[in-house]
């Protein structure tokens, strides 16, 4: 455990999605424009919802497990990777899916 | 408002997001329900590192469980929490999967990068995925 612990979190979920792409052919970061214009509203959104809740106290960061790099509005730089991180894994997790699947999911060309 | 309040709150307003206002429809989706289960599996494991370690620590004023103890985990099960977790990560990992996903299919339905479309899996694995 140390200041890298919460980004450790954060590295093992993406290497633990990684294999998708590869082996499923899932083509998300092959889309990477579509996957940068998802994830910065979502980065915005969680980033306003985080920095109340930081605010109000609802949550906090132990000191001795982050990296102490702050963004803005007391943000830690691992919360803002967390709102990237996790977007891209979710994604990852969809597309995997859908490769595996092919159920309808909203985006084909209608018919 | 507590955190309780935001995270229902959130759901909410993402899935009505998702219904009415993209129509995405995610939500009445087969393959939404399957990849979420996946992903909040897997949230269930990652989020009980971040609060079974005290990395992140909650305020019982916000929450329904109590306060995060300074030193050593919470619960692992009750006092409103979910593998060290509150319950109320469910709500706001939810929203945040959900959120992306709208985004991500409403992206993919307007014509930004529809193509190269996902699958097919590789031979390699396609024996185990495709085993009923």
């Amino acid at each position: 455990m140390s200041q890298f612990a919460y980004l450790g979190v954060l590295v093992g979920s993406l290497a633990g999605t990684a294999w998708l792409e590869f082996f499923l052919r899932t083509r998300v970061y092959r889309r990477a424009i579509r996957l940068v214009f998802t994830i910065i509203p979502v980065l915005i959104v969680f980033s306003i919802w985080d920095a109340y809740a930081i605010a109000q106290g609802h949550w906090n960061f132990d000191s001795r497990y982050v990296t102490g790099v702050i963004v803005f509005a007391d943000i830690p730089l691992d919360e803002i990777l967390f709102f990237i991180v996790i977007p891209i894994c979710a994604i990852l997790s969809f597309e995997a899916v859908r490769s595996a699947r092919d159920w309808e999911s909203g985006d084909e060309v209608s018919k | 408002m507590t955190y309780t309040q935001l995270a229902l709150l959130a759901a909410l307003i993402i899935a009505v997001v998702d219904l009415y206002v993209f129509k995405t429809k995610l939500l009445t989706r087969r393959v939404f329900w399957v990849s979420y289960s996946i992903v909040v599996f897997f949230q269930l494991v990652t989020n009980g590192i971040l609060t079974g370690f005290g990395i992140v620590k909650y305020d019982g004023e916000a929450i329904i469980g109590s306060t995060s103890p300074q030193e050593g985990a919470p619960e692992i099960l009750g006092d409103g929490r979910i593998a060290f977790a509150p319950v109320e990560d469910l709500f706001f990992g939810f929203s945040l999967v959900l959120l992306t996903l709208v985004i991500w299919v409403w992206l993919g339905r307007i014509g930004v990068q529809r193509n190269p479309r996902s699958g097919p899996p590789r031979k390699s694995v396609e024996k185990i995925l495709r085993v009923k």
